[in-house]
């Protein structure tokens, strides 16, 4: 089973790699390389933040572009290329394909985020001329924005197992737009009475919530980040990951596929 | 030569052409309405409304709206403008976006209080955005230190600037002179010592360049005023005691028993007008000086990007 997985986990990080994702990487470091060469002259006093900024922005962004892009294509590609029923046709259950597929884009993005951080780093230096203790909290960054794209990469793939890519597009995005906004629907819980209070307490806990998760600003002015959240965080994205995994398995399971 | 080099030959020649034809029309098009990129429009003007439309990403927001504002002042500053109605608006959406950007507060306090053309005339905007400063960063002393300032340099509100800089004396790890500012302040509030012992300060704990040499040229300033008016009170003097005015500096030299002919920071000779006025030679050199230039005196544009 757990070789059937990493087969096609492996075959889509191939195909992402062969669709040119990682091409990204180019506009990724001109983007960079440009803004800590341009900022010193046009700002003040702002280089080291903005490269921190806009680097784990554009981190961010781009992981999030690749995961909707590629997630919501994984599965009805394989229908309409028909290639979905040579691998079915195989000793391979169809949870296994939505699993190894799920893996397969997390790799990909995951090896993409290596790059990005390594060129991340790569601009601070050059920004700063040395490394502070205070530089590992990228790090944390990271690896909350890398818990941000398995919740995503997991939307995507929910979507693309009953919908069509355009319209997988448009689920995965509004998500994370909303997810981007769940402190505020929580809020908006509190202040509702009723039945609106239950029905907007049950969509603040429904939809994904990326505001713990983005923690950019607070490093990029050195201040540390609890080992409680990142625990909390890394407990959530698993959950959150295995719900909308399961939920696209059930749906995939049932799926007529004739 | 084949069909497909044809193609490629002509595809880029129509590339080539076509580019340099879109920039020239646009060139054109810019020197019809010089203006046009340089609006002054704030398309979204609710700091809360940038701040949930930025989706999280506000860190790098409050940089591109900080070096909006960088950029809105250093063009306007260098074009000596009288009104910069968007920086206010501009810092407050940054500091909103990112409370935590000390360098928003620092700087945009000093582009604000002044009066123009060395700043927008705003001090009570500026007492705001750095109140707000200190609200989210309460242990930062230097935001008290600007506070106080901004009180005693454009307000002379000099009971308010000893308030301020006592309070940042208590802050952790404040600079001592807070507190030798603080007493000063009670004491001896709006005179040159007090004014140069800020800048001073202010040279001495900055790590930014550009801060150092506002501070210097503002020191410089200082000596002119204070030398100007030692000068101008000694040609009264002179009045009073002859009936006339000094006929040269050499004359007011020796009736005043100085040592030698006073000069300038640049040591230039300071030049007794037939008015009996003093001023410096090159008032271009001195932009901060408030003393000793000549009557109806307009400093030299520094940058006619339009002209």
């Amino acid at each position: 089973m757990r070789t059937r997985i990493a087969y096609i986990a492996s075959n889509t990080f191939r195909e992402a790699v062969r669709d040119r994702v990682l091409y990204n990487l180019i506009a990724f470091a001109l983007l960079l390389s440009g803004a800590a060469i341009l900022v010193g002259q046009i700002s003040i006093e702002i280089e080291k933040l903005v490269v921190i900024n806009l680097g784990l922005t554009a981190v961010s962004l781009f992981g999030v572009v690749i995961a909707i892009f590629i997630g919501i294509g994984l599965v009805s590609k394989e229908i309409e290329k028909r290639t979905l029923y040579t691998v079915l046709s195989r000793p391979v259950r169809r949870w296994e394909f939505i699993v190894g597929k799920f893996f397969g884009l997390a790799g990909t993005l995951v090896v993409n985020t290596f790059f990005m951080a390594v060129g991340v780093f790569a601009a601070l230096f050059y920004v700063s001329h040395k490394f502070v203790r205070a530089d590992a909290l990228i790090l944390v960054a990271l690896y909350f924005i890398v818990l941000e794209f398995l919740i995503i990469c997991s939307l995507a793939l929910l979507f693309s197992s009953f919908s069509s890519p355009l319209l997988s597009a448009v689920f995965a995005f509004s998500l994370f737009v909303i997810g981007s906004f769940a402190e505020d629907l929580r809020n908006f819980a509190g202040m509702a009475h009723g039945f609106s209070r239950w029905l907007a307490t049950g969509a603040a806990y429904l939809v994904p919530n990326f505001s713990a998760f983005n923690v950019i600003a607070s490093i990029a002015h050195e201040q540390p980040v609890a080992g409680q959240l990142i625990l909390q965080n890394t407990l959530y994205a698993l959950f959150y990951t295995t719900m909308a995994l399961s939920a696209a398995v059930l749906i995939f399971e049932r799926r007529d596929l004739k | 030569m084949k069909q497909r080099q044809k193609t490629t030959i002509v595809a880029s020649i129509c590339l080539v052409v076509s580019l340099a034809a879109s920039s020239f029309v646009l060139h054109r098009t810019d020197q019809l309405r010089p203006q046009a990129t340089l609006d002054e429009v704030l398309f979204l003007g609710s700091p809360k409304v940038i701040k949930r439309a930025s989706l999280g990403y506000d860190g790098l927001m409050a940089c591109i709206y900080w070096t909006r504002a960088v950029q809105y002042f250093g063009y306007r500053h260098h074009n000596f403008a009288t009104s910069y109605n968007l920086l206010a608006p501009l810092l407050e959406i940054t500091t909103h976006l990112d409370p935590h950007l000390v360098v928003a507060y620092e700087f945009g306090s000093s582009f604000l209080a002044p009066q123009p053309p060395h700043g927008a005339g705003q001090p009570e905007r500026a007492i705001e955005l750095m109140q707000y400063g200190i609200e989210n960063n309460p242990e930062n002393w230097r935001l008290y230190y600007d506070l106080g300032f901004v009180y005693y340099m454009e307000l002379h509100d000099y009971k308010r600037a000893a308030e301020t800089f006592e309070r940042g004396s208590h802050v952790p790890n404040a600079h001592p002179f807070l507190k030798i500012l603080a007493a000063q302040m009670a004491q001896h509030a709006g005179e040159y010592q007090t004014a140069q012992m800020l800048w001073s300060a202010t040279y001495q704990t900055t790590q930014d360049q550009q801060i150092k040499q506002n501070a210097v040229e503002h020191l410089r300033a200082l000596r002119v005023d204070e030398d100007v008016q030692h000068l101008q009170e000694a040609v009264t003097r002179f009045g009073e005691r002859t009936g006339r005015l000094p006929a040269s500096m050499a004359e007011l030299v020796a009736a005043e028993g100085l040592a030698g002919t006073p000069v300038d920071p640049d040591g230039h000779p300071y030049k007794l007008t037939p008015e009996g006025r003093i001023e410096v030679r090159v008032p271009d050199d001195f932009p901060f000086a408030t003393k000793g230039l000549p009557p109806g005196y307009k400093p030299a544009p520094k940058f006619h990007a339009l002209q």
